[in-house]
């Protein structure tokens, strides 16, 4: 069994307990543990089931790399699935709850797919369950879903917040180990402005497990004296519980902070995003142990040889009384060692290599260690924990020569650079036949705009394994990148360590060499996705021979871990396979995060009321008061309508269209945009812009304009206003004016940047009203002594009044409702005054204020269009029959010689009409006007579609407009419009104007 | 005449650093050729302030000049005295080709002040701008975007901050800014 020792855990504060669950059972850790280390100390062995057979699985690894070991963590509001128990720091109170089984740990259903692991092969889905078709959605996927999967999805709103942080750096250092600092050391020595971020909260990653010393100094001394030094430099930043997660083009850096995940009712942000600007990034992110690949390499208590070193001395967690190591390098025989020193049984080394290991192997030997050179495991005994172990030649095909009772086993297949990072932005690796590993090619790094380099790697993230060798790389890593950066960096020379002498790896893929095919169909590459020796192998021979199929075909490195212990040894035996060398054979393609980092820290503050900005006019909170049913317009919300109480949305555009046609109607129009274009050139760029002559608008009046993009086809429209010789202010649609102001702005510096005109987008500085009915002037003329008579002000015509109080005001007596109206703008900080002031003066006329759906309706019953509505990128002016809109005298505008395309000027392009319904109901929004026959797809022919579609309360019908194919010519003609329930509606093509077709309501 | 106000009304919250809706300020766009003399002598004359090289800001108490872009200055004076400075620049650029706007109504202001780290930091978790000393810092003017508006920042003092953003989303920057300056979130990076 697993339990804590006497002595040891050099991270630990054990007078400080902490109580936890587990499942509901309440555990004990202390301060500086793990949730690994707590659990293990608990002899909680197994932690999980795996993903497809449900088999016992327990911690593998004590690192990031950790595939097993996931847990949903906390509850409620704070729970989050798939935490790996290896990085979750252990606090008090903690609650946690293993994934993935059915009913429970112990007892689980699904673990009968083990038994059936047999019939389950790679690509098992992708085989048995695409016939018959129907059962899939039915049958199939509901009892996948069910079965598979790994954590929960939370069913709360998370509590907790998130941020981001902008930071810049000359030099980014990820890793904060021996390497990490060292790096940091000498590019901060340099003078170049440093941070340093290490993904656990303590400095000098393994080191000081593996011991040595530097300088004559012992290696965990030396990791002190190296943060109290960077501590002491202004100029360099030291983070921890930060990971490195992504580097992007131009030195973009993420960094994921995990401010509070072990202090969770701490106040402050749970975690912080850091998205970083750096001119060099040293990637010191060390090296991971690989897995040797033998039969039950799952069960609890196999565990990677360097794991079982950190735990132990570490967190003082024995993983059993007797631990037998399986290795081919001598790295592992310091596992031995630390564990006979404890007082730990380790019953017997297994080398796979015939001649052995070096200097660390005769330390073993004179410890007494028995050593077993050219050995292999068969396979591991036990279910829901390690019994023992079968071991045999590692030449041969698995017969047990003896076997070997323990409690765990510890394998090491080798290192692997963390080679992630200098990958994500196109650094090229080689494979180092010599150490059996993927390293980085410093030929083939990263590299910026200018084609300079901005990655580089150090200590074991660039191959190095010893410590001498990774401190020299380190501070040759941080000098470069400091030299990099613009500064002259010292010519000391690195702290030094003593050399080791290490007896060659022995790349081992699969142990023992030859094994049989029961063997390796329970030799499992990687745990979370569960896949095994025999599916990269049936992939093979399927053919799924590029290293990217195989992986999807088997899903190997897919979860949430990406393969971090899998990939080297999956790739390697897929080369196998395949008779090839591995660096043909390459790795797939390492991709951000480095691990997993938490939706919400990607969200940061955008969530609640920062989840999106919406802006407001200067009525907004009026609206809110006032029974405002919302509706979103660009990032605006605007009144949809009024509600009363008890008042339908229906009801209540109704009334609100009543009201304003038979007295008087208050639309806030305050987000309509509002560009001022000016210069001497203002009128030729207005000419540009717009379809019609605007050159030729007086002062003081107004025009109603159509703007299109170069392919012809419309982008928007709005009254165009002259205020003076030189100076126009364009209105624009609600939705466009940024867009249009851009579009402005675009045209006036790549193309006709000589012309002499200034543009400003002044929406917001306007509060607008449109005062509309037969009342309008009445109210209006309350609140003014200025003439605003038919005769001083007429329609299409605008001018500058004083309300009462000295407020000035701009009124544009134009209509969009086919009423007498006039719009007010004044500036914004007096909106709500005039909103006040309005509504006040306007009681007497039975005022209501109306929404956009309102001012909708109206638009439709005098055949209005709107942007968005009859247009949608694809529609002309022409097409709208607006071709009074378009000037015939002008030599070019915006659009022109598009619209004289063959395309455009097809006279089959569907035109737009009115549509009246024989029955009086409304047509659905976006039907279509069948025609006889079929397409060649085998669909109806279609000849028209409805645009806009309401019911007009004036009319006491149902009212649209549509585009229909000869629509113009074909007046009085009956069209069917399907609906989605089988049954058709009939309805006519009539002029799109349906309401006061002379226009007179709105010129008295 | 109705009482003029802004959209926060005076807001203030009190976190880390105090962020504060500073009411109306008097604001002018003014677009023009900013190295002629006729721009120099009207901008000096309406605000007691040079023009300002790029990405900077002149002045000082509640007169700044803003360098917004290569051809557009934004001058912060005095909400009342606006109309007035507007009309001035009017007539003295007549002669030249040049745009004046008055939008002082356009916009929201935000005063953050008291930790001179704690301000830097505030600013640093919602703009991607460099809030080091040394790289940012008063005299210096940057446009940015403010996490999803555009955003506008500089510094009358080592322990103050300004941030502008249009009026329509005036509450969203508040709260953004409220978030940004919670207790406990400190970074402590520039102390």
């Amino acid at each position: 069994m697993s339990t804590r020792l006497a002595n040891g855990g050099r991270l630990l504060n054990k007078g400080r307990a902490l109580e936890f669950t587990f499942n509901g059972k309440r555990m004990t850790g202390v301060e500086g543990d793990t949730l690994a280390s707590a659990l293990l100390a608990n002899d909680q062995m197994m932690v999980g089931r795996s993903f497809k057979y449900h088999r016992p699985r327990g911690i593998v690894a004590s690192g990031g790399e950790e595939p097993n070991a996931l847990v949903g963590l906390g509850e409620n509001g704070k729970f989050e699935p798939n935490q790996r128990v290896t990085t979750t720091e252990l606090f008090d109170g903690l609650t946690c709850a293993s994934q993935n089984h059915w009913p429970s740990l112990e007892f689980d259903v699904g673990a009968i797919n083990s038994k059936l692991s047999r019939f389950l092969p790679a690509g098992f889905y992708y085989k048995m369950f695409i016939h018959p078709r129907p059962l899939w959605k039915h049958v199939y996927e509901p009892f996948i879903r069910q079965s598979a999967g790994l954590g929960k999805a939370p069913r709360d709103r998370d509590e907790d917040s998130y941020e981001h942080f902008y930071a810049f750096y000359d030099v980014v250092v990820v890793g904060g180990g021996v390497a990490g600092l060292q790096a940091a050391k000498a590019a901060g020595q340099a003078g170049a402005k440093v941070l340093v971020m290490e993904q656990t909260p303590h400095w000098g990653g393994r080191a000081p497990v593996d011991g040595g010393e530097v300088d004559g100094l012992s290696v965990d001394r030396f990791v002190e004296q190296s943060v109290s030094e960077l501590h002491a430099m202004e100029n360099v930043t030291l983070r921890t519980r930060m990971m490195g997660a992504a580097v992007y083009d131009h030195g973009y850096v993420m960094g994921y902070e995990r401010v509070n995940d072990h202090q969770p009712d701490a106040k402050g942000p749970r975690h912080r995003l850091w998205r970083i600007r750096a001119g060099q990034i040293v990637t010191a992110t060390g090296a991971i142990e690989r897995p040797l690949s033998f039969a039950g390499n799952d069960i609890p208590g196999v565990m990677l040889a360097s794991a079982v070193r950190d735990y132990a001395v570490d967190y003082g967690v024995s993983v059993g009384d007797r631990t037998v190591v399986v290795t081919n390098n001598d790295d592992a025989y310091r596992t031995a060692i630390t564990l006979k020193n404890l007082g730990l049984e380790v019953p017997v080394i297994v080398d796979a290599r015939p001649s052995g290991g070096g200097p660390l192997a005769g330390e073993a030997v004179a410890l007494g260690i028995r050593v077993e050179n050219g050995k292999g495991i068969a396979k591991v005994k036990g279910g829901k924990r390690v019994e023992g172990v079968e071991i045999c030649t590692q030449a041969g095909e698995g017969a047990a020569l003896e076997t070997i009772k323990c409690e765990a086993v510890a394998m090491s297949g080798g290192w692997s650079p963390v080679v992630h990072l200098w990958s994500h932005c196109g650094g090229k690796l080689l494979w180092d036949d010599e150490n059996v590993m993927f390293r980085p090619d410093g030929d083939k790094a990263p590299t910026g705009a200018e084609g300079e380099r901005f990655v580089i790697p150090a200590g074991s993230a660039d191959g190095c394994l010893d410590l001498a060798s990774v401190l020299d790389n380190a501070d040759a890593a941080g000098k470069a990148a400091a030299q990099a950066t613009g500064h002259t960096p010292g010519k000391g020379a690195a702290p030094q360590a003593q050399p080791e002498t290490m007896t060659p790896i022995q790349a081992v893929w699969m142990m023992p060499q030859g094994a049989s095919y029961k063997l390796r169909m329970k030799a499992w590459l990687d745990y979370q996705n569960d896949v095994k020796v025999s599916d990269i192998q049936l992939a093979a021979r399927e053919g799924f021979e590029s290293v990217e199929h195989a992986k999807r075909y088997t899903t190997l490195g897919m979860a949430t871990d990406q393969g971090k212990l899998s990939n080297i040894n999956g790739l390697a035996i897929l080369s196998d396979a395949l008779s090839q060398g591995i660096p043909q054979t390459g790795t797939t393609t390492f991709r951000p995060p480095y691990t997993p980092i938490s939706m919400s820290s990607i969200a940061g503050e955008a969530r609640n009321e920062t989840f999106q900005p919406i802006r407001k006019t200067p009525m907004h909170s009026w609206h809110e008061a006032n029974g405002a049913h919302w509706e979103p317009v660009g990032a605006w919300r605007r009144p949809y309508c009024f509600q009363k109480p008890g008042e339908s949305v229906h009801d209540a555009v109704n009334r609100e269209i009543k009201q304003t046609r038979d007295s008087l109607g208050l639309l806030d129009a305050s987000t309509l945009g509002k560009i001022i274009v000016k210069g001497p050139d203002a009128g030729k760029f207005m000419d540009m812009l717009y379809t019609n002559m605007m050159s030729t608008l007086k002062p003081g009046r107004c025009r109603y304009g159509l703007m299109c993009n170069e392919n012809g086809f419309l982008m928007d429209d709005g009254v165009v206003a002259r205020l003076d010789e030189d100076t126009f202010l364009c209105h624009t649609t609600t939705g466009g004016a940024d867009n249009i102001h851009g579009h402005m702005e675009e045209w006036l510096q790549t193309e006709w940047w000589d012309w002499k005109v200034y543009t400003a987008n002044v929406t917001e500085q306007f509060a607008q009203v449109g005062v509309v009915g037969p009342k309008s002037r009445k109210v209006l003329q309350k609140l003014t002594d200025d003439d605003i008579s038919n005769d001083a002000l007429t329609f299409m015509g605008w001018t500058e009044i004083t309300l009462k109080g000295g407020l000035p005001a701009r009124v544009f007596r134009i209509s969009f409702a086919g009423e007498l109206s006039f719009e007010l703008a004044v500036p914004a900080s007096h909106g709500r005054a005039l909103w006040d002031m309005l509504m006040q003066a306007g009681a007497e006329f039975g005022v209501t204020p109306y929404g956009t759906e309102a001012m909708h309706v109206m638009r439709a019953e005098k055949g209005f269009i709107m942007i968005g509505d009859e247009t949608d990128g694809t529609v002309i002016p022409q097409d709208l029959g607006m071709d009074w809109a378009i000037s015939k005298k002008k030599e070019d505008y915006l659009g022109k010689r598009a619209q004289q395309r063959s395309h455009m000027t097809d006279p089959t392009r569907w035109k737009l009409v009115g549509l009246e319904t024989l029955d009086g109901s409304t047509l659905p929004d976006g039907a279509y006007a069948t025609a006889d026959g079929t397409n060649a797809n085998g669909q109806r022919n279609v000849q028209g579609r409805v645009t806009s579609t309401y019911h007009s309360p004036t009319l006491g019908r149902g009212i649209a407009m549509g585009l229909v194919l000869n629509g113009p010519d074909r007046m009085g003609d009956v069209l069917d419009f399907p609906k989605v329930d089988g049954t058709v509606i009939k309805a006519k093509i009539v002029d799109p104007v349906f309401y006061d077709k002379n226009g007179e309501k709105q010129n008295v | 005449m109705s009482e003029a106000v802004s959209a926060l009304k005076g807001a203030s919250f009190d976190g880390f650093v105090t962020v504060k809706d500073t009411g109306l300020h008097g604001m002018i766009t003014l677009r023009g050729d900013l190295a002629s003399d006729a721009v120099k002598a009207a901008v000096q004359d309406a605000t007691g302030a040079p023009v300002p090289g790029q990405r900077e800001v002149s002045g000082a108490d509640g007169n700044w000049v803003a360098w917004m872009s290569p051809d557009e200055l934004l001058l912060i004076v005095a909400y009342d005295a606006a109309p007035q400075i507007e009309a001035d620049l009017r007539k003295a650029l007549s002669g030249s080709h040049h745009l004046v706007a008055n939008v002082s109504d356009a916009r929201a202001v935000f005063r953050l002040s008291g930790s001179a780290t704690g301000l830097r930091e505030a600013i640093a978790k919602l703009c991607p701008v460099d809030m080091t000393p040394g790289a940012f810092g008063p005299g210096q003017f940057r446009r940015t975007r403010m996490a999803q508006i555009p955003a506008a920042l500089w510094m009358p003092t080592d322990d103050s901050l300004h941030v502008i953003c249009f009026r329509s989303v005036a509450d969203y920057a508040f709260n953004l800014l409220k978030g940004a300056a919670a207790p406990g979130s400190e970074v402590g990076l520039f102390s």
